[in-house]
């Protein structure tokens, strides 16, 4: 098992590299790093300063050197508009954006799982019917204009709940709702394909056998089992989830970090979209290895390999 | 005696039968292709130019509304129905050139790396990954900062963030063609290992780049209309449906409910027929790909 | 036999139906059965011919795609069929217990050994917890697994298949049923194993006052358990009868050509003899006799006629033409 581990942490740490390379890559060849890296409408000096810094004069792989030690040390520039350090106000907003990927992971697995279960316990029937249609306006309604659907019938309308901004559960639940829409979806098939997968298992059949009733048999032996995959991919989507609110976020004025990431586009502070992609593929990257291991530690199989 | 156990019961079930051909999305793509290529003649009005003293006008239906603009107007006096209509112009150029942009680089990365094997896969394999890992979203973000907005930019931002999906199953794909007989037969024949890649392997995985096609449209679609509506998509005045519900936010909030509602709508119902289209296309052309 | 019997089938049909209700397999063909209390009966035939579906059909958990089509299934005087599911549900591992193949997939590998063979006790006889689990830890020394306290708190992961495979015999006993089927319970054994939990469901079968149904394609296990035996064919009964009478003298060419095909030490053939041809297709049956295509003996009739069920000798029946009274040619006996 010590073997899968450290493979699974070299291929994470590989990983790692060859994203802060392709970042790197994007900024230094297909842009332009001066007007990217410098903060529009700086005097000269302050451009030279920057030039200084970063090395730009400097061959590729030496530039690659200070970005990379830059990383590694937590420095990921300032922000042109907050004039502090990006990574501070990075920390600083995060929690946010996991409050609400929180509440809409919760939303979306109490919606998807049940449904899920129903559908494939009553395949082929009305519910199923009922939970491919979900499944498919899941896909196709893309969640900000779910949000914003929700603000013109919660907020405009009926004037029940405050359409931006946050600080009470009521301004938690419109994002919440428009955020975990698409994932209810997803967990809501992984559940049902699993849940199928499980009932046709030769251990539910033996549970029959032993003349269990039919509720006794879905809710203790099928349960459980379908129950794992969906977990698994729940685990990986919030981290997702962290990482695509940016419009959700935008539209309902979260404080979040994708709400950072709009600022920083639409105030051009470039050092703040840089570090809101870096970290964000960081993010997904260890989460992938924690399952790994998470899954070592559990599968007997692995934990007996050499 | 014929008896019927409980648990069998062979009257027809209430279910959406997916061997039925999907008309109705089929339709309304084609119809939404053809408005797109016909914009111009069937846009009542330019939708760049609007008129102050019109502003915020409601569709035809509500109070207030007139027959003059059916769907009532914008925040510059704009006739949405135009403005629709040539946003469906946007929404068909870059998603479908996006997608058959990333559709042709991920095949042929995707048999590439699939049939060579050996580091060339290794390379690109960790390349997919690495992208891969980057959400769309935000990785399409980041570009358009660096490289700017423009339709064409965009095209191509997308094409960039999505090439990865099609080259990993068509690479998957490749791998299992690769132990079949004909592709043997050729190798046992002598063909150069490019003509097999041309000759055999690239017509058998254009099955699945066709139906991953499909399903890839809705989402690339969504994310441009994502991008349009945080300001960074296609560049104004050019109407976009993403751009429109970012404009109708303004109007939202006093109730000026078409500008939000009707242009979801059009991305919802071309996402939707898409998606349709592409399961029906799944099931039909290739049952090994039932678990994409 | 002159007790009623403990569960007779008479002339069941089960139909596997595709999804389109284009195609039908008849996977189980007008078989009759009977078996009475105490007794073993085995029933022997290859993949496909009907077996496990016949199995699954008496106590109707059939896959939503098959259907009894039609016959009746007497247990203990009461027709299966005409029974509701609640019913069939308290009769299911009380009354008749089934043992699936594959150990390791029938066991929940989420719960203890002892909940899972606690289970069906707490079910059937609202015993409680500790009592339940009382009986699990007999049971388990009934089925001869040591330290059986231990056990009861392990996972099925942590044993290996032959324990398994005795826990689910456990399991199958534990409601003390009349009738335990055996769906191929050793195949997925070891050799060295097999032998040994066959001495075990004997002995349980003679503890308990079971009748045993024995379902195998190894003739070798017939012979050593089964007083009666059935041998199926392309979803029929072709022979059946007391397994000493049919092993001695086979009435139906497909059983002597099943036992011709054992090799055996005292052979001096060349060439292992292996029937011809393949199992057909059960959903495109030919008119007549299903074994026609292969059989060594075939004649016209066969072809164009089902064959009727001939009594041969006092207890036994085949379905063959051979065998008809106005066949014409005597009864042949089996190769040596």
């Amino acid at each position: 098992m010590t073997n899968y581990i450290l493979r699974r942490l070299g291929y994470s740490f590989v990983s790692l590299l060859l994203l802060s390379l392709t970042i790197f890559l994007f900024v230094r060849v297909t842009g332009d790093p001066t007007t990217l890296l410098v903060e529009p409408g700086a005097p000269q000096a302050d451009v030279d300063a920057i030039r200084e810094r970063f090395g730009l004069d400097q061959p590729i792989w030496v530039q690659y050197g200070t970005f990379l030690s830059s990383l590694v040390t937590g420095d990921f520039g300032n922000s042109f508009y907050y004039r502090t350090p990006v990574l501070d106000l990075y920390l600083s907003r995060l929690p946010n954006s996991l409050l609400l990927a929180l509440a809409a992971m919760v939303f979306s697995l109490l919606i998807g799982i049940p449904s899920g279960i129903l559908a494939a316990v009553r395949v082929g029937g009305f519910w199923d019917s009922a939970g491919k249609l979900f499944s498919l306006l899941g896909l196709s309604l893309p969640s900000f204009w779910v949000g914003l659907l929700l603000i013109l019938v919660f907020s405009v309308s009926l004037g029940w709940l405050p359409s931006s901004g946050s600080g009470t559960l009521w301004h938690l639940l419109m994002p919440a709702f428009a955020l975990g829409w698409y994932f209810a979806a997803a967990h809501m098939r992984l559940t049902r394909s699993s849940m199928l997968e499980v009932l046709g298992s030769e251990y539910i059949k033996l549970a029959r056998l032993k003349g269990l009733p039919e509720s006794l048999v879905i809710a203790k032996h099928a349960f459980k089992n379908a129950l794992i995959p969906v977990l698994t991919l729940a685990g990986i989507n919030l981290v997702i989830m962290i990482n695509v609110a940016v419009v959700v976020e935008t539209v309902f004025a979260w404080p979040g970090i994708g709400r950072l990431l709009y600022e920083g586009i639409t105030f051009r502070d470039f050092p703040v979209v840089q570090a809101v992609v870096l970290l964000g593929g960081a993010m997904i990257v260890l989460v992938n290895l924690l399952i790994d291991i998470l899954y070592a530690l559990i599968d007997p199989r692995i934990r007996l390999e050499r | 005696m014929a008896i019927e156990s409980p648990a069998v019961s062979l009257a027809p079930r209430f279910s959406f039968r997916l061997d039925a051909f999907p008309l109705l999305p089929t339709l309304i793509l084609t119809s939404i292709g053809l408005i797109a290529l016909l914009a111009g003649a069937l846009a009542p009005y330019d939708p760049e130019i609007g008129s102050l003293a019109a502003r915020f006008r409601p569709p035809a239906w509500q109070a207030g509304g007139s027959v003059e603009h059916l769907l009532g107007t914008d925040h510059l006096g704009r006739d949405v129905l135009s403005r629709l209509i040539f946003g469906a112009r946007v929404s068909v150029v870059v998603g479908f050139t996006a997608v058959v942009v990333a559709g042709a680089i991920g095949t042929l990365l995707g048999i590439i790396s699939g049939y060579l094997g050996g580091w060339v896969d290794q390379v690109i394999m960790r390349i997919t990954d690495t992208w891969l890992a980057l959400p769309a979203l935000t990785f399409a973000i980041f570009l358009t900062a660096i490289v700017g907005p423009s339709e064409m930019n965009i095209v191509i931002i997308l094409a960039a963030v999505y090439w990865t999906r099609y080259a990993r199953v068509i690479r998957g794909e490749v791998l299992s063609l690769k132990e079949r007989e004909f592709v043997r037969l050729a190798v046992v024949a002598g063909c150069s290992k490019w003509t097999i890649m041309r000759r055999h392997i690239l017509p058998n995985v254009l099955n699945s780049a066709v139906v991953l096609g499909t399903l890839m449209l809705g989402v690339v679609i969504v994310t441009e209309a994502a991008l349009s509506f945080l300001g960074v998509g296609v560049p104004p005045p050019k109407p976009a449906w993403g751009l429109m519900l970012a404009d109708g936010k303004k109007g939202m909030m006093v109730g000026y409910w078409w500008l939000t509602v009707l242009p979801g709508l059009c991305i919802m119902l071309m996402v939707l027929s898409a998606n349709l289209l592409g399961d029906w296309l799944r099931v039909k052309l290739d049952p090994q790909l039932r678990q994409l | 036999m002159a007790a009623a019997p403990l569960l007779k089938i008479e002339n069941l049909s089960t139909h596997y139906v595709s999804a389109r209700g284009t195609r039908v397999v008849r996977a189980v063909d007008g078989v009759s059965l009977s078996i009475g209390a105490r007794e073993t009966l085995g029933i022997v035939g290859e993949s496909g011919s009907g077996k496990s579906t016949l199995a699954l059909s008496v106590l109707r958990l059939l896959p939503p795609s098959a259907q009894i089509a039609s016959g009746r299934m007497l247990f203990e005087g009461e027709d299966l069929l005409q029974k509701s599911e609640a019913e069939m549900r308290r009769l299911r591992g009380r009354r008749i217990a089934m043992i699936l193949q594959d150990p390791m997939a029938s066991l929940n590998p989420l719960f203890t050994v002892g909940d899972q063979v606690a289970e069906p006790i707490r079910v059937h006889e609202r015993a409680k917890r500790r009592t339940a689990w009382r009986r699990a830890f007999d049971l388990l020394s009934a089925v001869r697994i040591a330290s059986p306290a231990t056990r009861l708190l392990q996972f099925p992961h942590e044993m290996s298949g032959g324990m398994r495979q005795r826990i689910v015999g456990a399991i199958g006993i534990s409601c003390e049923p009349r009738l335990l089927i055996a769906d191929e319970p050793t195949t997925s054994l070891d050799l060295t194993i097999q032998a040994q939990y066959l001495n075990l469901l004997r002995e349980l079968q003679q503890a308990h006052g079971l009748a045993l149904i024995f379902i195998t394609h190894n003739l070798g296990i017939v012979a050593k358990m089964c007083d009666q035996l059935a041998v199926m064919y392309a979803g029929q009964v072709v022979e059946a009868g007391p397994v000493r009478q049919i092993f001695d003298s086979p009435a139906h060419p497909y059983t002597q050509a099943l036992l011709n095909s054992i090799p055996r030490l005292s052979d001096n053939r060349r060439r292992l003899s292996a029937i011809d041809g393949q199992p057909p297709d059960l959903g495109l049956m030919p008119a007549g006799c299903a074994f026609a295509p292969r059989c060594s003996q075939v004649r016209e009739r066969c072809r164009s006629t089902p064959p009727p069920e001939v009594a041969v000798g006092d207890r036994r029946q085949a379905k063959c033409w051979l065998l008809a009274a106005d066949a014409g040619d005597k009864f042949t006996r089996g190769a040596a």
